[in-house]
């Protein structure tokens, strides 16, 4: 196990100037250790699209990535409201996002139908109330 | 056609000049919307919008994308303009609609 690097980051809520930030600190380090291109595209599609929903959907809350020889391991876990239904949430083009998010260029309901499409795996726990918690995995 | 050399062409306007200008443009994608552009614009293609936030470096940077073109005199916020020279990506601006400034480019790569 010694050769699994764990990152974690905080994510802050409504902040959308740093959104990106650890997407991209992430992006950089799999480049220093010599992760290719492909993989570390797919990470930072997911990660990005995953990070901006902590931040206009669940008041923020923690990434965890685990890099291994064999997969880049990433957990998102918030203590937002809870996705109500999660197979409508997966469809492409479903968004609750509000307008002022919608002029930014978010809120285009394509965010989990990315973070799926562009992962080997994806899983979501999520409970009303509590938050959400989306384990995603980009096989090496 | 590299970054460098679409600069040279002076067709647009250089707001930020990035990191690597010898980086080649292969292709050109439009899009606003930053989740399609993020999933979907190759990386080494211009991509051409009008939303000038912070985000739209976010995206350019995660995507990988030559460069980024803002149309319709899109004003990048100065923080835009301050994330793009921290992560060098290089942003041009034009008055121009998106079409035209794609099609500009298109004609470019395409002789
Ligand atoms: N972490 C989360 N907590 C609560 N709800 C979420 C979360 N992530 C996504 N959702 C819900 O799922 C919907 C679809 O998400 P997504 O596909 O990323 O689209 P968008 O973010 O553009 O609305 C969101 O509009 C929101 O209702
Ligand atoms: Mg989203």
């Amino acid at each position: 196990m010694a050769d699994v690097i764990a990152l974690t980051y905080e994510i802050s809520p409504d902040d959308f100037t740093r959104a990106g930030e650890a997407s991209s600190d992430v992006k950089s380090k799999l480049k220093q250790v010599g992760v290719s291109p492909a993989a570390i595209r797919k990470v930072a599609i997911a990660m990005y699209e995953g990070e901006i929903n902590m931040v206009i959907h669940a008041k923020g809350g923690k990434i965890t990535v685990e890099i291994s020889p064999e997969e880049i391991r990433m957990i998102l876990a918030d203590r937002g409201p809870g996705i109500p239904n999660v197979e409508q949430a997966m469809q492409a083009g479903w968004s609750t996002a509000p307008d002022e998010v919608r002029s930014l260029g978010f809120g285009a309901g394509m965010g989990l139908p990315n973070m799926k499409k562009y992962t080997d795996n994806m899983s979501i726990e999520t409970e009303l109330g509590v938050g959400t918690t989306i384990t995603m995995v980009v096989k090496l | 056609m590299t970054v460098e050399e679409l600069i040279g062409k002076g067709i647009f306007q250089v707001v930020v000049e990035g990191d690597d200008l010898s980086r080649e443009i292969t292709g050109i994608f439009c899009c606003d919307l930053l989740s399609v552009a993020m999933g979907r614009a190759p990386s080494m293609s211009a991509w051409v919008t009008v939303m000038g936030n912070v985000n739209t470096i976010a995206v350019a940077t995660l995507a990988d994308v030559a460069c980024v073109i803002l149309a319709e005199n899109a004003q990048p916020d100065d923080m835009c303009r301050a994330r793009a020279q921290q992560q060098g990506v290089t942003l041009l601006a034009t008055e121009e609609p998106v079409f035209e400034a794609a099609l500009k480019v298109h004609q470019l790569i395409h002789g």
